[in-house]
């Protein structure tokens, strides 16, 4: 394969047991080789002072690794007082030497001293305190461009608003539709074997129904499109963050906010109360399903008994959840796209924690509602 | 600089041999011939979309050509498995266009991770070879713990060579080394392989559209033209070249410039 495998390895010899002043370096003295030869370095009885010949001319082959080698141990010598001198080296090869020797080389890279706990403490409080006021900011901004955008509603980027309600809305059908109604058979299921032991089948129905509209088909929704589509905002806008299409962007003189935030807020807003009533009906659905099978409930007996389960109260209290999860999921994806910093470890971070963070918010928000709903007694 | 066995010493080191690419129906190259010998710097030229990054990209194994054979130091790289390449990628390193440095690592710790992957050195000996090769291309000390994105694009370019450098290979491919630099920094590259061939003795082949870098660097020329090399030789017999397309190329009124100037350095 390589010119190496042919080549003697590489040693260094000493003919003197302690004070070595004669030292020979021999074999191939590269990068593949020269893991072998630090050691060998390492145990030469070097002398305290005076001075000390290496004899390299039995080295074949000399490339940068090695003469750097071969130049750091001239220096740690000179640093304790030996004068070490180079011998029989091949011409080549000494060029080689004197070129690395020409250059400025740290010794050893300073590591900075890792921080104690105290300063990771204080660096990571204002970090947390930075990324709040940024993200307050960032809303604030996005809420003026908004208010503008509500007096001149012709500037309102249309086209890429029902770009994003298609993707965010239109192709999330499929999923949240499937989800939704196995979370009504799951919640069926598990309600089965209880209201069977009290010969209470039929409340199957206030079950379901109440669990999805009220609570989960509002949280499952927003949590899918914070996967699917909170993640896919982060990683757009943090990639043109990277290329500077960001920067591009306000030199022409078009607002980043305008442009990229705002349409993608507008769009979620529409999208997520028509994806929450679509998942109640697939969620109630899969519920009716595992009525009718483990119950023996039957559909029309269901669509009866829905009437009297659910008031339009609970239709509702689930619904107005959505444009506030909706708010949430587009304004954190957007703010984190742009806290990404040049590279392209920063847009995965920023990516997941676009996701982590809008799943906690909404979910806090959820919290807030529940309780806000108790006292308005709805 | 290496002392090579008998049989490399005097072969080239990448014999390209009838290669043609197509993208679809759009036909890159027809026929393409050329060879790189030992210690030589070679430049390929071309205009843009002549097809000349593609060519480079085939003989780094990046991608296949329709047909024909590529050969680098004796071995034939069409076809070639990624195992089977593993040999051959650490004998050459890379210069990307634009870098390609990891955005994640800084400079040092980017060079630091080729020779952790491919050596066993200690921990120390890494970090002291790093800083040799981020030395050598003229990058000053403090330039190692930068990450890429706090480095200026002519810095950037010599952080990529650094890493290219990494394993200390015998060939090198620049891609535009000067594309996109200020004329002092150009100059500096020019310099800079000049330097690298002339010290660590390397082969390298670059392609480039810098008339001021062939002109000071490269011991010898291919032009790419309609898919198919219209001229090969040293920047002074190009210049004599009655191929319409060389014509273009060296005539045109920046390389009229870069000839004067030339002219005058000697």
């Amino acid at each position: 394969m390589t010119s190496e495998a042919t080549v003697p390895p590489a040693v260094v010899t000493s003919s003197e047991a302690t004070d070595a002043r004669d030292v020979r370096c021999a074999g191939a003295w590269t990068v593949r080789t020269i893991a072998d030869v630090e050691p060998h370095l390492a145990r030469v009885p070097w002398p305290a002072a005076g001075e000390v010949a290496i004899d390299a001319s039995g080295v074949s082959l000399l490339d940068t690794t090695g003469a750097w080698l071969l130049h750091r141990t001239v220096r740690e010598l000179a640093a304790r007082g030996c004068t070490a001198h180079i011998v029989g080296l091949r011409p080549e090869f000494a060029s080689l030497l004197a070129l690395i020797a020409s250059r400025e080389i740290p010794l050893a890279s300073p590591a900075p001293p890792a921080p104690g706990r105290l300063e990771r403490l204080g660096r990571h409080a204002w970090a947390v305190a930075a990324g709040s006021a940024g993200y307050l900011a960032f809303v604030g901004e996005s809420a003026i461009a908004l208010l503008r955008a509500v007096r001149h509603p012709r500037r309102l980027r249309w086209l890429p608003i029902l770009h994003n309600v298609q993707t965010a809305g239109l192709e999330a059908l499929p999923i949240t539709g499937l989800l939704s109604f196995l979370m009504g058979i799951v919640i069926a299921y598990q309600g089965a074997d209880q209201l069977q032991r009290f010969g209470a089948n039929i409340f199957v129905v206030d079950l379901v129904a109440l669990a999805m509209l009220r609570e989960l088909s509002p949280l499952l929704t927003a949590i899918i499109i914070a996967g699917r589509s909170g993640s896919a905002y982060t990683a757009q806008i943090g990639t043109m963050k990277v290329t500077e299409e960001i920067d591009a962007l306000r030199t022409i003189g078009v607002g980043a906010q305008e442009l990229l935030v705002l349409p993608k807020v507008v769009a979620l807003i529409i999208v997520m109360p028509l994806l929450t009533v679509y998942t109640d009906v697939t969620g109630v659905l899969g519920g009716m399903v595992m009525a009718r099978s483990k119950l023996d409930v039957s559909f029309d007996v269901f669509v009866d008994r829905l009437d009297e389960a659910i008031q339009v109260s609970s239709y509702w209290t689930g619904l107005a959840k959505a444009p506030v999860f909706a708010m949430i999921i587009a304004l954190v994806g957007c703010y984190r796209g742009f806290q990404v910093t040049g590279s392209a470890e920063s847009v995965g971070e920023q990516t997941t924690m676009s996701v982590v963070q809008s799943i906690f918010l909404v979910i806090v928000t959820d919290a807030i509602f529940s309780i806000v709903f108790l006292w308005l007694d709805l | 600089m290496d002392a090579r066995p008998p049989s490399g010493a005097a072969a080239v080191v990448i014999d390209v041999r009838a290669v043609s690419t197509r993208f679809g129906d759009a036909v890159v190259h027809e026929d393409v011939s050329l060879a790189v010998n030992p210690g030589e710097i070679f430049a390929l030229v071309g205009g843009s979309g002549s097809g000349k990054s593609t060519l480079l990209r085939e003989i780094i194994l990046l991608q296949q050509p329709a047909s024909g054979s590529i050969r680098v130091f004796g071995q034939e790289v069409v076809g070639l498995s990624d195992d089977d390449a593993l040999p051959l990628r650490r004998r050459w390193g890379v210069m990307f266009e634009r870098g390609a440095l990891f955005s994640a690592l800084t400079v040092a710790e980017n060079v630091a991770m080729v020779l952790h992957e491919h050596t066993d050195l200690p921990e120390r000996l890494v970090r002291e070879v790093a800083a040799v090769k981020v030395a050598l291309t003229g990058l000053p000390p403090d330039a190692g713990p930068k990450y890429p994105s706090e480095l200026s694009g002519g810095m950037r370019k010599r952080a990529s060579l650094a890493r290219a450098l990494a394993l200390d290979p015998e060939l090198l491919f620049l891609d535009e080394p000067t594309a996109g630099l200020d004329p002092l920094s150009a100059s500096g590259i020019d310099e800079l392989v000049r330097g690298l061939r002339d010290g660590l003795g390397l082969t390298i082949m670059m392609v480039t559209h810098d008339l001021d870098l062939m002109w000071r660097a490269a011991d010898r020329v291919a032009v790419l033209g309609k898919g198919r090399i219209v001229g090969v030789g040293s920047m002074t017999e190009l210049s004599h070249s009655d191929d319409p397309l060389v014509r273009q190329y060296f005539h045109g009124p920046r390389g009229r410039a870069a000839l004067e100037q030339a002219w005058k350095r000697k």
